[in-house]
């Protein structure tokens, strides 16, 4: 059993890695030899090096690319963090108390269907361009997958376990911090993960509607230039940081979960 | 605790919490919180609604630029989902789809649906094509992650007898595959739906001269709050709607299986 998983699983990245080089093979194939396609549509190959080489060395849009990388990330970790802080514990408390959720349910069932990035134009009227309107709509995206699924999670947790709980006279802090956040945990990194992904696209429409700094307004940039091989290369960065993030965040899942014997694949 | 609330409890919680809001947006004017132009009421907003069915602004009414939105939505999520379940399906069942596409899928996922709008702009326009790839990019993946784990989790049993009766593999996908993976799928329709919605507004934001996403910038630039909200409350409500929608189908879909 054991050697044909494995012989699957080479296969598996031999068939992945073969596609990704033919990919790339045909990439080089239809842009540079044959010219099918028009490199005003699509970058040729060493059209994007020579982007990222002008990038990172003459800088482009107002910063070189580790700038607006860093610009990014840090404006992404700041809204995700407030958010998290904030819309983990609202989920929880409204997970553990009918009368909290019966209260805050209304205003957040009125704001919950208003799509983040509709919050945009509001952020830019209040808070103008600059990063206080940003980190408003990566919370605003941030928010509702951390309440909603910390929520769940406390919702799931089985019953005989708040029952012991509750009879064994735990209260207060020790119950929020050893019954109900180690048991809506694997909820709550669920949510986390849907409000990175959240955040990212929200940052990146923030930033090409209007900012000096960032992904976003690389892509901004090179879109109004006509620049085909820097916004390829914007979006492959975008696809990195948000993969990269994510990736983090599995590591930490795995660590805080010690206990669970399925991992998540980092 | 976690015993539930009587019913006269709950509404009364619910009422104060509504109402609770409501206060709340008030009181932000009373305390002057901030200038009225960009924290207009809920009763001004409510009139501006009215105002704007049959007002233009930015060169078409509140119904007429949901029109434009709905049908650069229907298109993109369309092609989402005839593209998007046929090849989840055909993933699940040919190792061969599954291996070749997977990696190239896990390459580009990550990049945000919004991403796309410079090339989609360049390629395809700005008046419906842009936005319908833009649609696409943000649909496409659920449609075809949940039509996948669909197909991937339909019982051996159920392939073992297609396979003894001599069911070939087209076959198989139709009539084996797609009925078992259907609530699969409809939970990635719905989650491909608000996604591609959200990409829309996105879309319309940065490049498209109409739809919602165009008139809450446009309302944005004109410093007009209350156009904004009227906006932002139009766009929510076409998704909870959408999503009605998708559940309907869903029941339709299931109508033959017993409960």
């Amino acid at each position: 059993m054991v050697a044909l998983t494995q012989r699957r699983n080479y296969r598996r990245s031999l068939v992945g890695i073969s596609t990704i080089l033919l990919l790339l093979l045909f990439w080089y194939l239809a842009t540079t030899l044959t010219g099918w396609v028009n490199p005003s549509r699509f970058p040729r190959p060493d059209e994007v090096l020579s982007a990222f080489t002008f990038i990172q060395t003459e800088g482009y849009g107002n910063g070189k690319l580790h700038q607006h990388v860093l610009h990014s990330l840090k404006l992404v970790a700041m809204g995700f963090a407030v958010a998290v802080s904030v819309g983990v514990p609202l989920g929880l408390l409204m997970g553990y108390s009918r009368r909290a959720e019966a209260l805050i349910n209304p205003a957040f069932l009125l704001l919950r269907p208003i799509p983040p990035l509709a919050w945009i134009p509001l952020a830019i009227v209040w808070l103008g361009l600059e990063d206080g309107s940003k980190i408003l709509v990566i919370f605003v995206a941030a928010f509702v997958p951390s309440v909603i699924n910390s929520y769940t999670g406390v919702r799931n947790i089985d019953t005989p376990v708040m029952e012991a709980a509750s009879m064994l006279g735990i209260k207060g802090w020790r119950m929020v911090a050893e019954v109900l956040v180690p048991g809506a945990m694997p909820m709550i990194f669920t949510g986390l993960r849907l409000s990175l992904q959240a955040s990212w696209t929200t940052l990146v429409a923030a930033e090409l509607i209007g900012a000096l700094y960032g992904l976003g307004s690389i892509l901004n940039q090179a879109a109004q230039d006509i620049f085909p091989a820097m916004i390829l290369l914007a979006m492959v960065f975008v696809g990195i940081c948000g993969a990269s993030t994510t990736w983090l965040l599995g590591v930490l899942e795995n660590q805080a979960m010690p206990w669970r014997s399925e991992r998540v694949a980092t | 605790m976690k015993t539930a609330l009587s019913r006269h409890h709950f509404w009364s919680l619910t009422i104060t919490g509504t109402i609770g809001f409501f206060a709340f947006w008030y009181l932000a004017r009373a305390l002057h919180f901030s200038p009225p132009q960009f924290l207009p009421m809920p009763h001004e907003v409510l009139f501006k609604l009215i105002d704007l069915m049959d007002k233009p602004f930015a060169g078409a009414t509140l119904p007429e630029h949901m029109a434009a939105s709905l049908k650069r939505f229907g298109m993109g999520f369309g092609l989402a989902v005839l593209v998007g379940v046929p090849l989840g399906l055909s993933m699940g069942w040919f190792r061969l789809l599954d291996d070749v596409i997977t990696p190239v899928f896990d390459g580009i996922r990550f990049i945000a649906p919004v991403a796309w709008v410079p090339f989609a702009a360049l390629w395809f326009g700005t008046g419906i094509g842009g936005p319908t790839l833009i649609i696409f990019a943000g649909a496409f993946p659920p449609c075809l992650i949940n039509a996948y784990r669909g197909a991937r989790n339909v019982e051996v049993r159920f392939l073992e007898a297609a396979s003894m009766l001599g069911v070939g593999s087209f076959k198989t996908i139709t009539e084996v595959l797609f009925p078992a993976a259907v609530p699969s799928i409809i939970a990635g329709l719905r989650i491909g739906a608000g996604l591609g919605w959200l990409s829309l507004v996105g879309a319309e934001l940065i490049v498209a001269s109409s739809g919602m996403g165009n008139l809450i910038v446009r309302a944005q630039s004109a410093l007009a709050t209350d156009t904004v909200m009227v906006g932002m409350i139009a766009i929510g409500a076409i998704g909870v709607v959408i999503d009605i929608l998708i559940r309907r189908l869903e029941k339709l879909l299931l109508r033959h299986r017993n409960a």
